[in-house]
């Protein structure tokens, strides 16, 4: 679906093009070669293990980090020399909460419209309050708020001066279900009104509302594409396994060759293995023997995650 | 695309820069309002200072404690005694009974000064012997005993004038060929205070605007907003200015402060320009504000920052002028010295405040000031780092 409309889209609809962005901090590189293009009005999620390069790549992005190496554009900018007007076209919401505590709500919203030199600064910050639903709280100080409450303030003060792409770090970690599918819906309206927005996760359900997707770890890029293609490319074969001793099964199943990952899903237990044939031979007695039921499922997005983790942690090992 | 050119026309250009050099300055003093410690210090600090200085110090002591060891009856002793009095530097509270007695009182630190009068001494001046005074100052302290032992130097000339008359009028000082006139100009009285709160009030300032200034970018680095505030289109030479200027504020109320306990408190006369004086105070307050945001640009923490002003304020208060008389120290402190603004700011303010001095009597220290501001502000813009590398 979204995978088509990207190859449908023309070159111009490209909000991010890099190529080769590399960065190191002194040690080994946090990013390492990175390639991406994003288009517009999608919603691009940007996946990964803690310390992958997430944050880093982000602020490549907006113009907080000079890349070591690579080359690009945002929003048609380059990210090496233009970063005063990448600036005043991208949002970006930082991972940790990062406006002022010891001002009110009302005077975050304030001062971020008058760095923008919006027309009304009040009244913007005032239709801001309004928008998301904080009137009864905007004289509040914002270190006094709730983490859903913070995060919504935060992309709030982000979309004020209507910028075209925003860049969201982790932006759901730490808020509950409820904060976390609000903060979804609204991320979806944005991108219908034709926001391009590229949100850093940890969440699988969240990266399941993303039109694309790109996992990466150890500074590389592992898997992109929709979900669908994701999975697919994974080629997992997966089995679903139910019935008692699930964990001693899981230990022993664990020792197969060609058994690649088994993960506990509740009172299910996930056996996946990149080659299908071999994990049918491996598993073909206890399948036929139980005393445990075994269905053929489809591999989810985290099975594939976590056997790409597994697979690149073997290439550093 | 209509949004793109709109956030382009807001922002960019001269008005745009102001709007973010606004933006900044109302959001510091918000913040500056709602941090009640800082407030308080901002109040506090100059006052305290202010008071403790200003009538603590005083290098020009009187009613200093004095012994005396009287060995001779006669008039010419009382009259000494009663001559010494009356210069208002000695306080005779103590007669030692003899010369060990009279040691070890100055020993002790009981008293200042010792005084032995010898006997026979009225005897023996009358022959014409010359006979001696023995004044023991306590001198571990110079500046306390420097100007008591000048002014009993003075006595020598008319001390006895009534007791040599007649015969013994030959014995009397003769009078030098020549009258020495010496005019003590500004502070003929040589008030320590007069000199002292005019230069606290360069001290406080320069320790409070450091401080303030200092901490205002590490802050922002420490408590995470730095990513925010530098992922936003505004300028290095933006942020330095909205932040310096709510100071600037807060250092003219403290100047307010300081200017009315000086006169009301104190009784330091304004014998030059006050507009001149305020216009100059707000260009050294601008002055420490800006080698403070230096600081913050350097420090990596606000722990550092407080050590590098404090380092700054060391210098400031010892080589300039302050503490110390200015030329009593070797030619490379006094060059050390230059650099420094308090060095200047001291010799506007008093020269304004104690002489009367007006703007051409100063220009050279205003444009060293100004340089100063100009170079520590080059410094900061160009030390800030827009980027999180």
């Amino acid at each position: 679906m979204s995978a088509q409309a990207v190859a449908t889209e023309p070159e111009s609809d490209i909000v991010i093009d890099v190529e080769g962005l590399t960065k190191s901090f002194g040690g080994p590189p946090v990013v390492k070669n990175l390639t991406m293009q994003v288009h517009k009005g999608l919603i691009y999620g940007f996946l990964g293990p803690n310390g992958s390069g997430k944050t880093t790549t982000l602020r490549m992005l907006c113009g907080l980090l000079t890349p070591d190496s690579g080359r690009g554009t945002c929003l048609g900018y380059d990210i090496r020399t233009q970063t005063a007007d990448i600036k005043r076209h991208v949002g970006y919401m930082t991972q940790r909460f990062s406006l002022y505590q010891d001002l009110s709500i009302r005077e975050n919203l304030e001062f971020v419209a008058r760095i923008y030199n919006l027309d009304h600064p009040r009244q913007a910050a005032q239709d801001a309050i309004v928008r998301l639903g904080l009137e009864n709280r905007a004289d509040q100080l914002a270190g006094d708020l709730s983490g859903g409450w913070k995060q919504r303030l935060a992309l709030g003060a982000c979309i004020l001066p209507q910028p075209e792409l925003l860049l969201l770090d982790e932006p759901t970690a730490g808020v509950d279900p409820k904060a976390r599918r609000d903060f979804w819906d609204e991320i979806h309206k944005l991108a219908h009104e034709g926001l391009t927005v590229l949100v850093s996760t940890h969440y699988m359900d969240e990266a399941e509302r993303c039109h694309e997707i790109t996992y990466i770890a150890y500074g590389e890029i592992l898997a992109h594409g929709s979900v669908a293609q994701v999975v697919a490319d994974a080629h997992l074969s997966t089995y679903t396994v139910t019935g008692p001793d699930l964990s001693d099964l899981a230990e022993y199943l664990k020792t197969l060759d060609g058994v690649d990952m088994v993960a506990p899903f509740g009172v299910e237990l996930h056996v996946s293995g990149r080659d299908g044939a071999k994990l049918d031979t491996a598993t073909a007695t206890l399948r036929a023997e139980g005393p445990q039921v075994w269905t053929q499922g489809e591999p989810t997005l985290e099975d594939v995650f976590i056997d790409l983790m597994s697979k690149t942690k073997d290439n550093y090992a | 695309m209509s949004v793109e050119s709109d956030v382009d026309r807001r922002t960019r250009g001269f008005r745009a820069s102001f709007s973010r050099l606004r933006a900044t300055f109302i959001k510091e003093f918000l913040q500056l309002r709602r941090d009640r410690i800082t407030f308080a210090t901002m109040i506090f600090i100059p006052l305290m200072q202010l008071l403790l200085f200003g009538t603590a110090i005083n290098t020009n002591p009187r009613h200093l404690p004095t012994a005396v060891l009287i060995q001779d009856d006669s008039s010419f002793a009382r009259s000494f005694l009663a001559a010494m009095r009356a210069t208002d530097y000695f306080d005779i509270s103590t007669s030692a009974s003899s010369e060990e007695d009279l040691d070890h009182l100055i020993l002790s630190g009981k008293v200042q000064f010792g005084v032995q009068i010898p006997a026979h001494f009225g005897r023996d001046l009358i022959r014409g012997d010359r006979p001696a005074i023995l004044v023991i100052a306590d001198a571990t302290d110079p500046t306390a005993t420097g100007s008591a032992v000048a002014a009993l130097n003075g006595l020598s000339q008319t001390v006895f004038s009534r007791e040599l008359t007649g015969a013994a009028a030959s014995l009397a000082p003769k009078k030098p060929p020549y009258d020495l006139r010496v005019h003590l100009r500004y502070n003929p009285a040589i008030e320590t205070r007069l000199n002292i709160v005019p230069g606290l009030m360069g001290t406080i300032l320069t320790l409070t605007m450091l401080i303030f200034t200092g901490l205002s970018v590490t802050r922002e680095i420490e408590r995470g907003t730095m990513e925010s505030l530098l992922a936003m289109p505004i300028r290095p030479v933006e942020i330095m200015l909205g932040k310096i200027a709510p100071y600037v504020v807060v250092g003219g109320l403290q100047m307010t402060l300081i200017l009315s306990a000086a006169r009301l408190l104190f009784g330091v006369p304004i014998e030059g320009s006050l507009p001149l004086l305020i216009a100059l105070t707000l260009l050294f307050i601008v002055a420490n504000l800006s080698v403070g945001y230096t600081f913050s640009t350097i420090a990596t923490n606000q722990l550092q920052a407080m050590q590098m002003s404090f380092f700054f304020f060391l210098p400031n208060m010892l080589l300039s002028g302050f503490m110390f008389p200015f030329r009593g120290m070797p030619q490379w402190a006094q060059n050390f010295g230059e650099v420094l603004p308090l060095t200047h700011y001291l010799r506007i303010v008093r020269g304004i405040m104690l002489k009367g001095a007006t703007f051409v009597d100063l220009q050279l220290d205003v444009l060293a000031l100004a340089l100063f501001t100009l170079a520590a502000m080059a410094l900061a813009v160009a030390r800030f780092r827009q980027t999180l590398d």
